[in-house]
């Protein structure tokens, strides 16, 4: 590290001279001071080198100070491609560079820029595709070369969250506009939120020039924030990226780790200009920088950013420029004017009175290199557009700043579905077609170049300096057809690089219009979608909201030693116990041998009321309901237009208008929303209520269960003739007030309780201390599911897919024929008609075969003729049981059928009739 | 993210609210043939212009009606569903 390049105060706005920070960069120590960022103090210490180019892996350096080119991706630990520009130094950071091979000075990869005519525009197009798989061999070359950043995967987890902002006027930049335009909305609107992605809000009056006197600048600046911060009404967000619009002005702004969500009533964009490079030869070597970014190095960091410089000018801040280089110490050696018109302007007038040599009608025609650096450029005289006299003039500069033009940032708006439209004359866009609520408070007409765009016959004048894309690459993009500009971006690649062609779009268009000999408005841009900068997967990833229900009884769970699992959005417990298959085969026997206790608190219930309650059951379900007893208990079958079955319960009749109905965990939203869908249509007279979360219920089910029950019931006369199979009745247990469904759940006698939800816990507890000298114990769900298969019950979206209807399941019995009408009735019908294509069979296999899992297939020869949808050993038969579709021919049972279990591993299984266990349900009806 | 008018609840949030397809009266089941049968269930006209869709408001389970225009993707109008009455594609 050489000469100090450090200006005292008050240059340096951003940085605090007092405060010194060392950093580490590429091994080397690194002094800096606090508010500097990487590539600032880098530069204050004479490191202009910061990374070697994608492509040509060319020495590169800062460009725009702003964040805006990928030439400031430097590695730091756990984050690559970071922008130097843009991130703050810390004690002891530790920064390297990225992509090259040897040493950032001495790249060995840097060769490939000798082969550059050899590597045209879609060079992997053309070469890599014959012969077959050659790509494969290749790749692994281009693996190695490509990319730029390394991912370190041993990273640890780091925060990200998110939040929701409203505002009634957002008003997205803090430049003069911006602040502006914030006081503006602020006399009219309740609430103002002013975003800045800068550390201090002030934008180009922070570090531009626009008149003579550089005070001036800062002045305004002052009154304006001063007067912003006086504003009680407007809220400053600085550090903060508003990186994407959707529809109706909601906006993604991200602030380091956290991602807001923003709703505002109104959109003031005000985001600025992006300074537009020059093309020359060379025009990419360290030390060539936007007159901007000169500016924001003296002015924001206080870092003289070289010792003699050439301005290049195409417009009237070039002047600006030249008298704050000057006024930092910088030798200006020429300002080389493209204009051949003497400019007018104060600045222009100041410099020439300090006796910098201005030289109009001239351009910088290349720049030539020494040690990776700019050490001087070749002025020529321009004799057209795009072209020069030969013979030029050297001039020894170690900074060239170019001022030609500037591209209004245009992002958002276009996101938000603005166009863009060129004026040919200005060389300049401005943008139309904003949708309501999204204003512009840029000021996009600004006075541009029209062509600072000089071919040279050795290229290497950078359009792209992301992808390393010269000016030949675009024109023979044209030339080998692609002549549409979003063709040539995807053909090129122009503009897919990190800087998202915020440089690359102006030149492009205006290459590819000459070259197509259409106007740089007929040819126009590609289309500018979110993000506007880049996010991490953290910002997207970062904490969300994902509500889980956890039922009145969770607690007793996980004392029990539950391995809780979510179902849907509820927790359930698994099996109580550490080995799965030994807890759930005692659970399981638990149950047909004694009793046991089932949370089945997550169970849809649904509370009907109204005259037309039975008529509207009627119309839901395939069963009929209308001459169904109060106090009973009836099967429901819900199947879609479809014909095919969605969810299954049971409908309980309390009294004549009022039934209370059961669906699935996880269908009861899904049926809840189907079943006033219809009533919208249908109008009929009743009230549904979803009573899901209301109640807490606990299945009691076993031979012994009568007996627990009888023990905490006084009021409920539980005697078989009294309350038989399939009743339902109110009463209390344990004191709690409660509704009881005698329902064969599990296929055992059992009682299903349903209490109110705060008492789940208190009617657990209850039940547990009362099974306790019997030996009762709490059944998972999985030992449920299992009990259930064993009874040969469905599990709808298990057993079931989209198109299984009754007459697959073997389900006709649940089908009403009397009735008019139900929901799938008419598709159903025609189904009927037609032969079946598959039926879902019970099978069961030997001891000793290896037991298929769920969508094993089942085959004929090299036919597949059908799946296997559940299948697990069962304890209380002691075999392996299941359930498969298979052809009809082969549905009966005693047939035989080969399921395929992996590999060539095929198993023969047995069809069986169902259900498996207690074929004439004797046992639920004790 | 968009902002559909519920017409109960008001302007919400797009995430709020389940989608329920186009719109398009049941034909009579003891009536129509197979065929239109099978039209009504399995075939959706999906054109580029004014459709009627279903739109239910996931937090009330409340289901309305949106005309929208699906070049545009601009709802036009939302009700609630109306009472025995026809009603039909503004022209």
């Amino acid at each position: 590290m050489k000469a100090v390049h450090r200006l005292p105060a008050p240059q340096g706005l951003f940085v605090n001279h007092e405060q010194s920070i060392e950093f580490k960069f590429e091994g080397c120590t690194v002094k800096g001071l606090a508010g500097d960022t990487i590539a600032s103090a880098l530069a204050a210490n004479d490191q202009w080198l910061l990374s070697r180019s994608f492509k040509y892996h060319r020495p590169r350096g800062i460009l725009t100070m702003a964040g805006q080119d990928a030439n400031t991706l430097v590695q730091l630990p756990g984050d690559p491609n970071c922008l130097a520009d843009r991130t703050p130094i810390e004690e002891g950071l530790e920064v390297s560079a990225q992509n090259y091979s040897g040493s950032l000075r001495n790249d060995r990869n840097s060769l490939i820029g000798l082969f550059a005519r050899f590597l045209p525009v879609g060079f992997y197009y053309h070469a890599f595709f014959r012969p077959r798989g050659i790509w494969n061999w290749w790749s692994r070359y281009f693996r190695s070369k490509a990319g730029l950043g390394v991912i370190d995967q041993s990273i640890s987890s780091q925060d990200y969250d998110k939040q929701y902002l409203f505002s009634d006027v957002v008003v997205i930049g803090g430049g003069p506009i911006g602040l502006q335009a914030a006081l503006d909305a602020s006399n009219s609107h309740e609430n103002i939120l002013l975003i800045d992605d800068q550390p201090m809000l002030g934008g180009s009056l922070n570090y531009s020039r626009a008149g003579k006197v550089a005070a001036d600048d800062l002045l305004r600046r002052d009154q304006l924030v001063n007067e912003v911060g006086s504003r009680a009404n407007i809220t400053v967000m600085s550090n903060a990226t508003a990186n994407g619009w959707y529809a109706d002005n909601w906006l993604s702004v991200i602030s380091e780790s956290r991602l807001f969500k923003l709703r505002a009533n109104k959109v003031v964009l005000c985001s600025g200009l992006l300074e537009q490079h020059a093309l020359f030869h060379n025009n990419d070597l360290p030390g060539i920088m936007m007159g901007t970014a000169a500016q924001r190095l003296i002015k924001l960091y206080g870092v003289r950013p070289g010792h003699r410089a050439v301005v290049l000018a195409g417009n009237d801040d070039a002047f600006g420029v030249a008298l704050d280089l000057h006024d930092a110490g910088v030798e200006v050696a020429a300002i080389v004017d493209y204009r051949e018109q003497e400019s007018r302007d104060p600045r222009a007038v100041a410099a020439k009175d300090l006796g910098i040599l201005i030289m109009n009608g001239h351009a910088v025609y290349s720049a030539i290199a020494a040690d990776r650096h700019i050490a001087a450029v070749e002025v020529r005289k321009i004799s057209g557009p795009g072209e020069c006299f030969s013979g030029g003039t050297p001039i020894d500069c170690d900074l060239l700043c170019m001022s030609v033009g500037f591209m209004p940032a245009y992002q958002l708006a276009c996101q938000a579905g603005a166009s863009l439209q060129y004026d040919d004359d200005a060389a300049s866009f401005s943008i139309s077609g904003l949708p309501d609520g999204f204003e512009l408070g840029t000021d996009t007409r600004t006075a541009n170049f029209p062509w600072p765009i000089f071919a040279h016959p050795k290229g290497k004048e950078f359009v792209d300096f992301d992808e390393d894309l010269q000016i030949a690459d675009i024109v023979n993009a044209t030339r080998a057809g692609y002549e549409n500009v979003q063709l040539v971006k995807r053909y090129s690649t122009c503009g897919m690089g990190p800087s998202q062609g915020r440089h690359s779009a102006l030149p492009t268009a205006r290459l590819v219009a000459k070259a197509t000999g259409n106007t740089v408005a007929e040819t126009g841009v590609t289309t500018a979608r979110p993000p506007f900068a880049a996010e991490t997967l953290g910002h997207c990833a970062g904490r969300s909201f994902y509500p889980a229900f956890k039922s009145n009884i969770h607690h007793r769970h996980v004392e029990a030693g539950a391995k809780m699992l979510q179902a849907g959005s509820w927790y359930r417990p698994a099996y109580y116990g550490d080995d799965a298959a030994t807890s759930i085969n005692q659970e399981v026997l638990q149950v047909r041998k004694s009793v046991g206790l089932i949370d089945v608190s997550t169970l849809g219930g649904i509370d009907l009321r109204g005259p037309d309650a039975a008529e509207f059951l009627n119309r839901i379900y395939t069963f009929a309901y209308a001459k169904q007893q109060p106090g009973t208990v009836r099967y429901a079958l819900m199947t879609n237009e479809a014909g095919a079955v969605i969810d299954d319960g049971v409908v309980c009749r309390m009294e004549e208008q009022h039934f209370y109905v059961t669906a699935t965990t996880s269908g009861i939203e899904a049926v809840y929303r189907a079943m006033l869908r219809w009533n919208a249509i249908w109008q009929l007279d009743v009230t549904l209520c979803n009573m899901t979360n209301a109640y807490a219920g606990v299945n009691v089910a076993g031979p012994g269960s009568r007996e627990l029950l009888a023990s905490l019931c006084e009021d409920i006369d539980l005697d078989k003739a009294a309350f038989p199979y399939l009743g339902v009745r109110r009463g209390r247990v344990a004191g709690i007030p409660a509704l009881i469904l005698r329902v064969g759940f599990v296929g055992e006698l059992g009682y299903e309780i349903h209490v109110p939800q705060y008492c789940g816990e208190a009617l657990w507890d209850a039940l547990m201390e009362a099974g306790k000298h019997s030996g009762v114990r709490p059944v998972g769900i999985e030992a449920q599911r299992l009990l259930r298969l064993e009874k040969g019950h469905i599990i709808v979206g298990q057993d079931t897919d989209a198109m299984s209807n009754p007459m697959e399941l073997q389900m006709q019995w649940a089908i009403a024929r009397k009735k008019d009408f139900f929901v799938g009735a008419r598709t159903l019908a025609v189904l009927e008609r037609q032969p079946l294509q598959r039926v879902l069979v019970g099978f069961c296999m030997n001891n000793g075969a290896e037991p298929a899992k769920e969508s094993h297939l089942v085959i004929d020869g090299d036919q597949i003729i059908g799946r296997v949808t559940s299948c697990a050993w069962s304890p209380s038969l002691e075999k392996v049981i299941g359930l498969a579709y298979v052809t009809p021919s082969l549905a009966t049972p005693g047939s035989c059928i080969t399921i395929s279990t992996g590999g060539n591993r095929k198993v023969e299984a047995q069809v069986v009739s169902l259900p498996f266990y207690d074929a004439d349900g004797l046992r639920q009806a004790l | 993210m968009k902002i559909l008018h519920c017409p109960l609840n008001g302007p919400r949030n797009i995430a709020e609210f389940t989608y329920g397809g186009e719109y398009h009266p049941q034909p009579s089941p003891d009536e129509c043939d197979d065929r239109s049968w099978a039209e009504h269930v399995f075939f959706h006209d999906n054109p580029a212009g004014r459709v009627i869709e279903w739109w239910c408001h996931t937090a009330s389970s409340y289901w309305f009606l949106a005309e929208r225009d699906t070049g545009s993707d601009r709802v036009l109008r939302t009700f609630a569903v109306p009472k025995n009455a026809e009603f039909g594609v503004d022209e």
